[in-house]
């Protein structure tokens, strides 16, 4: 039929392949198309997608033990965490340097409340030992000033421990201070040799160059940083000193040998004088176990057991409240979205079966709640429900109930799924409400006029096309009771408070986010678990919100 | 009005009946309707004139406001709906959608408490009827607009009912399957011997399915004849205008002789028609004539018949029938039709011509 010798691909009328050109066609549309939805993705990525990730960090994230007390770390990782004896004296000397660096920068209160979260008590430990700790750099400084007074000047320091490329852009900027302080650049060599001094110099410059006022080399150098030299000559070889090239091998030759000289100090003697509790096992097993920057500690303590040095563990039967209250808040949720169920269904088959004059009344009275304050409607349950509430007083009046038995319907579970199940209740009418108006009466006329009895109908043909709009409301229902809290804070005394009231407690009042984030994270994850059940068994196209 | 009271042989029969939604106007008015066993009725009639309504209270869905609805004679104004016992096939078809078609069908044999091997069978053959045997296991979704017909058709067979009531069923399928559906339906209807109520607003769907049609305007039968008579004998201007093509007239009634008026149109001529709804001299009238009753060839009519002047408008060539738009009396809406034949006259715009007809094509009815 045709009349040309067609071999090759089809092409376009220009001669390219009929595929390519079709693949630039639709990639212009694609680019197109990305564009326009492009500011909505940033902002639904930067605004919701973020915020979660974060949460998800947040409940494994366990950086600051080891960046706040790295010596520490390094050194205990030697010590058996099973025995009774305290660690050694590495261990004690490391934390000598970290605590003061980490009183310099105020961080000791912040790893002690961390710490605090496992090991209560430890927190005063870390604030009062902050306090005192840096005792032992004036006494190392001292030494050190007395065998040269050159490590009085900040400049001493930054000469021996950075480049002298940093050192000369350090001083530039201390000419004129506009901009930000260089960032430090370590010497080659010293990070073998003074491993310690050079880590809490370290720390020293970044201070420096965030508190911007000062450079580091004008700045009066943290008594940490003696401390940290002083243990660093006693362990450095003679040779290795002398190694050390571009600095001043004399001083710190001077300065070893004076150090050599002194009588080393006692650091564990000195930390058990400032407080007795240093000789703790439990402490440094709180520290050991919790120094790996990631741990599971939160997500165990969100499922109410513990992370020791002998491995997980259940929490003492006191402490255990997390698994309760997550059964609790998925039971009463299911209750609730039940509850929400068997309410809304006929109001919601009333507005679609009503005139449309009458169903817009009723409508309006079903929206009504959503313009009144959530606060307004939890207390208006208050008054009703509470021993001395309408209810009760109906009762005891109508002599359904003693005086003396009133009953208790508020701040308990009870109070709890009723003042919920009417808050939510518009959120389960209004989904199957749209889809009962897409069912045309005359589905219920054509099985009556074959026969069917009013109750048949309704279950073998109406309900079934309804069930979109029950799956679509009780997801609704759910996923919003499930993340509840201000209601069952007012209303639900102790026995009727959800998981969320405890997130809201770790994030607003315990300031633990990271177990905050944890719990938050196991309620995400059974939400979406439930959500994936619930498509295999049902279909998630079966749910239609209109 | 032209209605049969329904006496004790008709098989349903609405007798004075009346029917209000809003308690101030009258939707259906004064109904008188009988049925015989096995006849196939249309009501017929424009959109809002009422027959939904009518079929509705007779399926049991809406309650007379007045009157009694009987079926073999016995009142069924308190029975409910599904105790009647009357298949129904609806406009939209109202197939459930989350059933198979074999689910459907079985529906009304399931709620009958019919057991299973016999449903099988019964819904076989309800498909088998409507040549659908091969798709029972589809959704509703999965067919095209006229298997769904069938299937809804099935469904309200399946059972077996005596009476079926369709409301315009065919009013979503394309011309040709319409065509194709009238006439299964009216094959499947008198094979069966089944009682058919059939609603539709299309003349040409009455006029080729049913026995009997009944025509609805404003909530009354205007008349009820079978479709010959409906067309050829319309008994006032409303029908005459709601069926078929129609010429009409306005004049007022010179005198009348036995079967035979004389009326002056409203420009002073004179014609010959056959009285109708007029009774006496000075009565206004609308003088009505089907246009391929109109004659201009002056040798096909009576010697001293009453002729008019006329002028060509439009001459349309429709292949079959020529279509020739002439003013009449002032009337610049006059369709004439001829055959296309080799004698016929072709008539050119601007022609003058003299029209006649005899006198009992042209029906003097109410004004
Ligand atoms: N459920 C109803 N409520 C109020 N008025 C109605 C209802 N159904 C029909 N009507 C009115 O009754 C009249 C007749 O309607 P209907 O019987 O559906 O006419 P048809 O079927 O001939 O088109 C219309 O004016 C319509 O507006
Ligand atoms: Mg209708």
């Amino acid at each position: 039929m045709t009349d040309t010798v067609d071999t090759g691909p089809m092409r376009a009328a220009d001669g390219t392949p009929l595929k390519v050109s079709l693949a630039r066609a639709l990639r212009r549309q694609k680019i197109r198309a990305l564009a326009l939805v492009a500011p909505l993705l940033i902002f639904v990525l930067v605004t919701f997608i973020a915020p979660i990730a974060d949460m998800l960090f947040r409940s494994v994230e366990n950086q600051i033990v080891h960046d706040t007390l790295p010596n520490t770390v390094r050194a205990l990782a030697d010590w058996d965490p099973s025995s009774a004896e305290t660690p050694g004296e590495p261990v004690y000397a490391g934390l000598a340097i970290d605590l003061q660096t980490a009183a310099e920068m105020k961080a000791h209160t912040r790893l002690g409340s961390r710490l605090n979260y496992e090991d209560p008590g430890i927190s005063s430990l870390f604030r009062q030992s902050g306090r005192n700790v840096d005792d032992f750099g004036k006494a190392a400084m001292k030494e050190l000033v007395a065998a040269d007074p050159a490590w009085k000047d900040g400049a001493t320091w930054g000469n021996l421990l950075g480049t002298d490329k940093w050192v000369e852009a350090q001083t530039a900027w201390g000419a004129d201070k506009t901009g930000l302080q260089p960032a430090f650049k370590a010497r080659s060599g010293v990070a073998g040799t003074l491993p310690r001094t050079l880590g809490a110099y370290a720390l020293f410059a970044a201070d420096a160059r965030e508190s911007g006022r000062k450079s580091a080399l004008e700045s009066k150098p943290w008594p940490a940083l003696a401390t940290a030299l002083e243990q660093d000559l006693r362990a450095a070889a003679p040779e290795s000193l002398s190694a050390l090239e571009g600095i001043d091998t004399a001083l710190l030759a001077r300065t070893r040998d004076a150090v050599d000289a002194a009588a080393p100090v006692d650091y564990r003697a000195d930390f058990l004088a400032m407080d007795k509790d240093w000789a703790s096992p439990d402490v440094w097993r709180t520290i050991r176990v919790f120094s790996p920057q990631y741990t599971a500690g939160y997500f165990l303590n969100s499922i109410d057991l513990e992370k020791t040095y002998e491995g997980i563990t259940k929490r003492p039967p006191e402490e255990r409240i997390y698994v309760t209250l997550f059964v609790r808040t998925l039971w009463m949720s299911m209750l609730i979205t039940f509850c929400c169920l068997l309410l809304g269904y006929p109001v919601a088959w009333l507005l679609a079966n009503l005139r449309a004059s009458t169903a817009n009344v009723l409508m309006i009275l079903v929206l009504l709640p959503f313009w009144t304050s959530l606060l307004v409607r939890t207390s208006a349950w208050k008054v009703l429900l509470q021993q001395q509430g309408v209810i009760n007083d109906l009762l005891v009046w109508l002599g359904l109930v003693d005086d003396g038995h009133r009953l208790a319907m508020i701040n308990n579970q009870f109070g709890t799924i009723i003042a919920m199940t009417h808050i939510l209740l518009p959120f389960m009418i209004l989904p199957l409400y749209s889809v009962m108006k897409t069912i045309p009466p005359s589905f219920l006329r054509a099985a009556r006029s074959l026969g069917a009895t009013p109750w048949t109908a309704f279950w073998r043909v109406y309900f079934p096309q309804s069930v979109p709009g029950i799956g679509a409301g009780s997801i609704l229902c759910f996923i919003l009771a499930i993340g509840y809290y201000i209601t069952p804070e007012l209303v639900g005394g102790t026995q009727g408070v959800f998981i969320s009231n405890r997130i809201a407690f770790h994030i607003s009042s315990s300031l633990n986010w990271g177990l905050a984030a944890a719990l938050g994270t196991i309620l995400l994850a059974a939400v979406l678990l439930l959500y994936y059940v619930y498509d295999k068994i049902v279909g998630i196209d079966n749910v239609k919100l209109g | 009005m032209d209605s049969r009271t329904g006496g004790d042989a008709a098989f349903v029969a609405f007798e004075h009946v009346q029917k209000s939604y809003d308690g101030e106007t009258l939707v259906v008015k004064d109904l008188n309707l009988a049925i015989s066993k096995g006849e196939f009725l249309t009501m017929l009639g424009p959109s809002g004139s009422g027959k939904t309504t009518c079929l509705m209270m007779l399926a049991g869905f809406e309650t007379a406001t007045h009157g009694e609805i009987k079926l073999n004679g016995r009142p069924i104004n308190n029975i409910p709906p599904h105790k009647r016992g009357i298949g129904m096939v609806f406009q939209n078809y109202a197939l459930f959608p989350h059933m198979t078609v074999a689910e459907n069908l079985a529906f009304p044999l399931e709620v009958r408490d019919i057991g299973k091997s016999d449903r099988e069978a019964k819904v076989k053959r309800a498909l088998d009827m409507v040549q659908m045997g091969n798709l029972g296991g589809r959704r509703p979704a999965q067919l095209s607009g006229g298997q769904q017909q069938r299937v809804a058709l099935a469904r309200a067979l399946v059972f077996e009912p005596e009476l079926v009531l369709m409301d315009e069923p065919l009013g979503a399928l394309d011309k040709q399957l319409r065509e194709h559906m009238q006439f299964e339906i009216t094959r499947l209807a008198h094979d069966l011997g089944i009682t058919t109520v059939y609603v539709t607003h299309d003349q040409t769907e009455a006029l080729t399915m049913s026995d009997n049609i009944a025509v609805f305007d404003d909530g009354r039968i205007q008349q009820l004849a079978p479709p010959t008579v409906l067309y050829e004998q319309p008994m006032n201007s409303f029908v005459a205008q709601f069926i078929g093509e129609n010429n009409t007239l306005l004049g007022t009634v010179k005198e009348i002789r036995g079967d035979l008026a004389v009326v002056e149109l409203d420009d002073g001529e004179l014609i010959d028609c056959k009285p109708v709804n007029v009774s006496k001299a000075g009565e206004r009238t609308k003088v009505s004539i089907r246009p391929e009753r109109v004659e201009f060839n002056k040798a096909r009519l009576k010697p001293g018949a009453h002729t008019l002047k006329a002028e060509v408008l439009e001459f349309i060539y429709m292949g079959d029938i020529f279509r020739t738009r002439l003013r009449v009396a002032g009337n610049d809406d006059f369709v004439v039709k001829t055959r296309n034949a080799p004698d016929q006259v072709r008539l050119q715009p601007g022609q003058q011509i003299e029209i006649g007809w005899l006198p009992q094509d042209c029906r003097a009815l109410d004004a």
